[in-house]
């Protein structure tokens, strides 16, 4: 496929030189065997199955468990970019908290015109349970991954956001530690900041979040649906590294107004829970009544003061398109300030000019549901075959408040191994944000997200993309 | 620890303790098939599926009792839901449900297992292939032994590996005994016969105890003797004391660490008494297959005792 203009390459400027935060890595690569580096990626990924790094798919039978492919070239940021990039990510999920606090409570926001009422009154995410609550220590999302993309050399824009349960920072711990493992002379040659310490910020992140009356060492568990999850090992290995229990739905009970794990010395109150289930699943007696995975009464101890649930249930609301469309009047209306971050570029197709501008437009632009995610459900016209357009087109006629449409963007890249030696290839980057009364933590790195096909734009795993350890300088 | 992973580490010791027990039955099998061929041969393949309480299963689908059918039946065959491949899957599955719960090595040992055997399992298993199969079944149930022994914390998650084990090895030890119970009886036991000292030996080699019988016993072998060993010796680690042995001492453990007398405990306080109190006369003379099915009996009242103490379900 043709991507509308040339993109921009991290790693190398147009006249072929090296960018500076690439400098010493590509000194360091010039001195490699080629020969040994294939090695090395075969290396890895025995490596990623025996340790049991693997994801499982949905709707695919024959390979329940599969690999996210590596690759061994890192994501490379400089302490600069970082820098720059962190206070727009602070702000922007400072904003976040804000305006979901608003949201269930007075609803300025829509007072003032800003934000029409229909975005929220026709979202299912928005839980009508949570109006007139607020969690522990004011804190709706505890743990948020922002999806950047990149076009330019400073030019870093936000493509999503993900504050319900941002799931992939295992592939950031685990990418680090493989490159780690394969080249440590080049840890020893590049200052690279350190991104291990993520489960012990977390720890301590979720203890400062827990009920008032909680000890001074709250027990935090996470909840996971179980082993066939396709985020299982992250659940699992957070946990592992936290220290915490991991627990399923049917080890937990309301015992006396509390939420408690049976252990094998009776039920134990659970403080914090960070659980990794759906809004939808986590408690049967107040949402899907036909939930195995969740806690029958755990909202209303919720809603007591006796358990912190990470994130808060109602905060999927502003991962829904059509409101990430408003983000920069929301960053904007609480903060005070201009958005540090853009936007891509978002035509709301519940609007009639829009709607007419995007279906004149659509062969040059991406189409995305308002609910989607993980790359299901979108039309990407530039690589459509006329016949699926027509067909998505109807389908947009049919529902237009139900989709966005965005430019086909010239993301930028950074080049992966092939059999044939580098070669450049769109990537986007997901930083791990995570927020306590205590303030917000940036981890320096993220997960970095690569397409493996040559002009692709699509760089979710579920849809065959690959994933880098994404360096962040310290200079 | 939650009361289910508990159940989980416990589960996933059982399935590799059976896989291996498997594995040495069907290379006992295996020998006394080469060495003796024809009828004793087919006898010695039904008694193997009869010791795996496969025989139902089986004979719904065969007529006759051959060496790599026999083999394939009980190693990948998916008709026998009680597969040797199926049980590394549920170990390996137990084993990522308390990933928390074991060492980095302990996942490690086991997932490269699953994965060697998932391979070398994935066709049919030739008579020229079959060794490599069994020995990567021990091979991979002893790497495991060796990381948990290694890397574990001696905390209840180690205590209820071990009791899975031991639970685990004492039932299997019993069923073959039993169901070969007719070789070691008295009236049986006269010596000259080759015959009878090849099924002898074979009885010892699905327990890998013909080394030990052998050394202790300076190359004598009769019936009562080897009864003995197995069941009462504290020495070898696969005889039914040596199993309780070490089971009371894990249950002791736990009882400790959560300092309530448990019932498990109680029991296994009150089997070893028994021994304590047994000899090989008393068996002989209340019979031995009564004993036998007595002894597993209880076995299993005991490994319910474990679940119920410590909640392994809601």
């Amino acid at each position: 496929m043709n991507t509308p203009e040339p993109n921009f390459d991290e790693m190398r400027q147009a006249d072929g030189s090296i960018r500076p935060a690439y400098v010493d890595y590509c000194q360091w690569l010039d001195e490699q065997d080629p020969s040994q580096m294939r090695r090395k990626g075969r290396e890895a990924e025995n490596f990623f199955r025996r340790t049991g790094i693997t994801f499982n798919v949905y709707g695919d039978d024959d390979a329940e468990e599969r690999l996210i492919p590596f690759d061994m070239v890192p994501r490379i940021i400089t302490g600069g970019e970082w820098r720059k990039l962190s206070r727009g990510i602070e702000q922007r999920v400072r904003a976040l908290n804000a305006f979901m606090h608003d949201l269930y409570h007075r609803q300025e926001i829509i007072r003032s015109g800003r934000l029409p009422e229909r975005l929220f009154s026709n979202n299912d995410a928005w839980l009508p349970q949570m109006v007139g609550f607020t969690p522990p220590g004011g804190v709706y999302t505890h743990i948020v991954g922002i999806d950047l993309v990149r076009t330019g050399p400073n030019e870093f824009m936000v493509l999503e956001d993900n504050a319900r349960t941002p799931s992939g920072v295992s592939y950031m711990l685990e990418n680090r530690e493989t490159m780690m493992a394969m080249f440590p002379e080049l840890f020893s040659r590049i200052p690279v900041q350190p991104v291990s310490d993520y489960p012990r910020r977390l720890a301590k992140s979720l203890a400062a979040c827990a009920p008032d009356g909680a000890s001074d060492k709250p027990m935090v568990a996470v909840l996971t649906p179980g082993i066939y999850n396709s985020a299982y090992f992250e659940h699992a290995f957070l946990a592992d590294q936290m220290g915490a229990e991991l627990v399923e739905g049917s080890d937990l009970r309301v015992v006396d107004g509390r939420v408690q794990m049976r252990t094998t010395a009776g039920y134990q109150p659970i403080d914090v829970l960070y659980r990794r289930v759906d809004d939808d699943f986590l408690d049967p007696l107040t949402f899907n009544p036909e939930s195995m995975l969740g806690v029958p009464g755990i909202m209303d101890v919720y809603r007591s003061g006796g358990i912190t649930i990470a994130n808060a249930p109602g905060t999927g609301v502003a991962d829904d398109k059509a409101i990430y469309s408003f983000m920069p009047e929301i960053v904007e209306f609480y903060t005070g300030e201009k958005p540090l971050l853009p936007n891509v570029p978002t035509w709301r197709c519940a609007e009639p000019d829009s709607l007419a501008y995007v279906l004149d437009n659509i062969a040059e632009l991406v189409v995305k549901e308002v609910h989607g995610s993980g790359g299901y459900g979108m039309l990407i016209g530039p690589t459509s075959s006329k016949r699926e357009i027509a067909n998505f087109k109807d389908k947009l006629k049919a529902n237009p408040t139900n989709y966005i449409a965005q430019p086909t963007l010239a993301l930028s890249t950074v080049p992966i191994f092939t059999k044939s030696g580098l070669a450049p290839r769109h990537l986007d980057l997901r930083p791990f944000v995570l927020v306590s009364p205590g303030g917000i933590d940036i981890t320096p790195g993220g997960l970095t997200r690569v397409a493996l096909k040559k002009g692709s734009l699509v760089v979710n795993s579920s849809q065959g993309g690959g994933t880098k350890d994404t360096w962040v300088l310290n200079d | 620890m939650l009361g289910r992973t508990a159940s989980s580490v416990f589960w996933m010791f059982r399935y590799l303790e059976r896989a291996e027990n498997t594995a040495r039955l069907l290379e006992a099998g295996f020998r006394m098939a080469l060495t003796r061929g024809g009828d004793i041969a087919n006898d010695e393949w039904r008694s193997v599926i009869d010791t795996l309480g496969l025989k139902a299963a089986y004979e719904a689908l065969y007529d006759e009792y051959s060496g790599t059918q026999v083999c394939n039946f009980v190693l990948r065959d998916r008709e026998n839901g009680e597969n040797v491949m199926r049980m590394f899957d549920l170990a390996r599955s137990n084993a990522r449900a308390s990933r928390t719960s074991i060492t980095g090595e302990v996942w490690e040992a086991v997932n490269e297992s699953w994965m060697s055997l998932t391979h070398l399992l994935s066709r049919p298993v030739r008579e020229t292939g079959l060794g490599t199969v069994l020995a990567m079944v021990r091979r991979s149930a002893t790497l495991v032994r060796g990381a948990t022994y290694g890397s574990m914390l001696r905390s209840e998650i180690y205590h209820f590996a071990r009791a899975g084990t031991y639970i685990e090895r004492a039932d299997s030890t019993a069923r073959i005994l039993d169901v070969k119970y007719y070789l070691l009886l008295p009236s049986l036991a006269y010596v000259g016969s080759t015959l009878d000292t090849s099924q002898w030996d074979n009885v010892l080699r699905s327990l890998s105890a013909e080394r030990a019988f052998r050394w202790l016993n300076a190359g004598r072998m009769d019936a009562r003797g080897i009864a003995e060993f197995l069941i009462l010796d504290q020495r070898f680690p696969r005889s039914l004391s040596f199993c309780y042995k070490e089971l009371s001492e894990n249950l002791g453990r736990l009882a400790e660490i959560h300092g309530v007398e448990s019932q498990s405990n109680a029991k296994i306080i009150e089997a070893m008494y028994r021994f304590r109190t047994t000899t090989i006369d008393t068996i002989f003379d209340s019979g031995l297959h009564e004993f036998l099915t007595g002894f597993n009996a209880n076995n299993q009242v005991i490994a319910n005792s474990i679940a119920e103490d410590y909640r392994f379900f809601a």
